[in-house]
């Protein structure tokens, strides 16, 4: 295959450098693209496909008719990380999440952070994700977010910055774990005499922390994974996971609190459940507590939670480190805990809740990227340069009518990475989520799950709307000197 | 192992089974059909009523024919008894239950469901139904062999035997009511061609031969009825299903603690001690229903067992009755 004719048309690409010459850790990937011959590629990616339908996994969208499944497209070009600058982004990210964790605890007990003034009392209380009925808890091991999926993105200057921080119930890690089966499948060679850092213990990693965290009564914990049931868009990943780790998959409608203890109903009876990674967001957990209406969830189940008798994975309450307005504040949260500077920059991020900042995006909302605070998979995102004047003004009127509720950064031109086109290569934006598990130690998966906007220039990566994904490889070289990672350029 | 779960479990073998058994009674009908010596209408009308879905085929229909019962009982998603729709429902189950079920179980179901769904978006130019019913049923003996040799023989298998066997047990107890699905038709009971085709829905054909060579009436009976060792004989159905139940409940055979164990017990004592005479309800003074009449009775059972076996493990019964496992 000729690559000479791939064209990076001026943005960072992940796999070339700008005169066309293999990045560090990619020179045996593209030395073997470039042998394949007239046709591989197509057929390559033809394999992978139906290895990924018979293997069945897909995600539901939401708005079509329930139940309606779709094979997430996978890209067989991978991306690759090398394993010098990945050891700077798994300190970066243990350190956020180190951080992040301190912040959630303060908030809830505390609060010394807000007393010090470092972030407005208003960022906290005003948090559409902060639980009320979690003030005062400190949950077993004094873990809150234990499973992280934060978003980086690498800008035009070659720079990785921190887009989000997804601390509710991130999804994702299970196409990483089967985007690594289906390429080892279907694309073997592509391997061969490379030492790529496995993905495969996650599940060992993830029961590890869920049995770690488990209330001290449970000497041998019994974990179950919650989901909302097979219409929500990640069941495939609950079952996924659970299966891996080899624990019961549960509905809502399994669970039962009785005496402030939660049990599932078996053939045998009830059995006591001590650990639950639930994947139903807060709202929707206790219907005594939280949403009166909620149908998936579990009746009691907070108050079992406060006597410490059964643990809760992601803690009730961590959302408020999720909110894109308290993202603004990072940097300063991980000064005040730990007296550090962020070693992951943020992306500049300006707080429509503080008045003069709201001002400069008013002005300048045509060239900025607007965030509803509390949303997550992509929704209500505006792209300024990209809008429609109608689309700018019902977006200003929104923003004033709820400042608190809004974000704003600058259009990222996030970087790109060679994907197939019928048999040939063009590049296209990606993003990264890597996952963080926080237990005995902080635990990082290497690589982590890469996005795709597969329509030509779009920078939209989201399952939902259009995107897809790539396999991650964090590669090692054998030999040679570590190249220094690029710092941002400010 | 969670209520739920095994309720999901068991339904799903019960309709993969139900797809095979409909599978090869179409493809019994396609050859007897080819022979001509019974009318068309009649022979397809009375396939439609084996599956005891007649009323739905005729509101729907009407006239009974090769292309609408066919379709019917293929593809109709409107007939939960299609074999579109139980696979689709076994699919739904299996993604539910996916995380307890072995990844080639998963697969195999999951191709299968995928091909129906193929077959019948494109059913309007089919060729030749028999490549479609093969697959069919190749595809639930690979599904079931994935079963046996992938997934730990522990409850959720037992699960899965039980539900299989089960609805096995009722479909041969189906084919045997030939003569009642041509309106007791004169000469339809000593017509061999017509209980070959019954062997032959029930995949005995080669295995009855070996035990009685040819075909009768008394014969087939006693075979797909009584047979302890033949795997679609209703009695070696309920042996096996019987020894799931006591594998999950932990009983032994002849006592029981459970409603599911009470009522399977008895209907397989039932078959145990059956005489064929009894069941054909000839040349005995105390014997009035005949063939019909029996197999009426124990479709009764054995949907009574199925009840017991839904209030015993699935009913999702209120907290605070059912009293905590060690």
């Amino acid at each position: 295959m000729d690559l000479r004719s791939y064209a990076t048309d001026g943005f960072w690409d992940e796999l070339f450098d700008d005169s066309l010459q293999p990045r560090p850790g990619a020179e045996q990937l593209v030395r073997r693209l470039a042998a394949f011959s007239h046709g591989e590629l197509a057929a390559r990616q033809r394999a992978a496909d139906k290895s990924l339908l018979t293997m069945g996994i897909t995600f539901n969208v939401y708005g079509h008719e329930a139940g309606t499944e779709k094979i997430w497209p996978f890209d067989i070009v991978p991306r690759v990380i090398d394993a010098a600058e990945w050891t700077t982004i798994e300190r970066g990210l243990k350190q956020r999440i180190h951080a992040l964790n301190l912040f959630i605890d303060d908030v809830y007990n505390q609060r010394r952070i807000v007393k010090d003034g470092v972030v407005p009392d208003w960022l906290v209380d005003s948090g559409k994700c902060f639980r009320g009925p979690c003030a005062g808890l400190t949950p077993p091991r004094g873990v809150w977010c234990h499973i992280t999926g934060t978003d980086l993105v690498r800008g035009g200057d070659g720079c990785m910055y921190v887009l989000e921080d997804n601390l509710r119930t991130p999804s994702g890690v299970s196409y990483v774990l089967e985007n690594r089966e289906v390429m080892k499948r279907t694309f073997p060679q592509l391997f061969q005499g490379l030492r790529v850092s496995p993905v495969e213990n996650y599940p060992e990693k993830l029961l590890a922390m869920l049995e770690y965290v488990a209330p001290p009564h449970a000497r041998d914990p019994t974990v179950v994974v919650l989901t909302p049931g097979i219409y929500n868009s990640a069941y495939f990943e609950h079952s996924f996971l659970a299966r891996q780790m080899g624990v019961e998959l549960v509905q809502g409608s399994d669970l039962v609190v009785v005496d402030r203890k939660v049990f599932m109903r078996t053939t045998q009876g009830l059995e006591r459940v001590d650990v639950i990674y639930r994947r139903i967001d807060d709202d929707f957990l206790d219907p005594q507590v939280f949403r009166a209406d909620s149908v998936v969830g579990v009746p009691g189940l907070m108050d079992a939670y406060r006597a410490g008798n059964v643990a809760l994975v992601n803690a009730p309450g961590t959302g408020i480190a999720d909110d894109k307005a308290v993202y603004a504040y990072v940097p300063q949260i991980i000064r005040y805990y730990l007296g550090e500077d962020a070693i992951l920059p943020n992306v500049p991020t300006f707080v429509c809740g503080e008045p003069d900042q709201c001002q400069h995006v008013l002005a300048n909302i045509d060239k900025l990227v607007v965030k509803p605070a509390n949303e997550s998979g992509g929704y209500g995102i505006v792209l300024g340069p990209r809008a429609t004047r109608q689309q700018l003004a019902d977006c200003r009127d929104r923003i004033k009518a709820n400042p608190r509720n809004f974000v704003a950064q600058p259009m990222l031109a996030l970087s790109r990475v060679p994907t197939v086109v019928g048999d040939s290569l063009e590049g296209r934006h990606v993003d990264l989520r890597p996952f963080i598990l926080y237990g005995e130690e902080i635990f990082v998966l290497p690589g982590g799950l890469t996005r795709v906007a597969l329509v030509k220039g779009s920078l939209v990566v989201n399952s939902s709307q259009g995107g897809g994904s790539k396999d991650t490889w964090v590669v090692h070289r054998p030999t040679g000197d570590s190249p220094v990672p690029p710092s941002p350029s400010s | 192992m969670l209520s739920r779960v095994a309720d999901s479990v068991f339904w799903m073998n019960r309709q993969i089974e139900r797809a095979e058994n409909v599978a090869r009674a179409i493809e019994t009908t396609l050859g007897l059909a080819l022979d001509g010596t019974i009318e068309p209408g009649r022979l397809w009308n009375a396939l439609v009523c084996a599956f005891g879905d007649q009323s739905d085929f005729w509101d729907r229909h009407g006239l009974a024919d090769q292309a609408r019962v066919f379709d019917f009982l293929a593809f109709d998603p409107a007939n939960p008894n299609s074999i579109y729709c139980c696979l689709q429902a076994a699919r739904e189950n299996a993604r539910t239950v996916r995380d307890m079920i072995s990844s080639p179980m998963w697969e195999e179901i999951n191709k299968c469901y995928l091909d129906v769904r193929g077959a019948s978006a494109a059913r309007a130019d089919f060729a030749d139904p028999r490549e479609f019913i093969d697959e069919i049923q190749r595809a639930s003996q690979l599904i079931t062999g994935a079963t046996d040799g992938t997934m730990s023989h522990g409850e959720a298998w037992h699960f899965a035997r039980m539900g299989r066997l089960l609805e096995r047990a009722d479909k041969t107890s189906r084919f045997l009511d030939v003569e009642h699905f041509f309106g007791g038709e004169e000469g339809a009971g000593r017509d061999p061609v017509r209980w070959s085709s019954v062997l032959e829905s029930a995949s005995a054909l080669e295995m009855y031969r070996k035990q009685y060579g040819a075909v009768s009436r008394k014969d087939t009976v006693r075979f797909l009825v009584l047979d302890r060792a033949f795997p679609r004989a209703m009695h070696f159905c309920l042996v096996k299903a019987e020894e799931s139940l006591l594998a999950i409940t932990g009983g032994t055979k002849g006592t029981h603690s459970t409603p599911a164990e009470q009522q399977l017990g008895r209907l397989r004592a039932a078959l145990e001690y059956a005489d064929i005479h009894e069941i054909l309800g000839d040349g005995q003074a105390g014997a009035p229903r005949g063939l019909h009449g029996w197999i009426d009775a124990f479709q009764a059972r054995l949907n009574a067992a199925n009840d017991a076996i839904h209030t015993t493990f699935f009913a999702l019964r209120p907290a605070g009755t059912v009293a905590e496992a060690g």
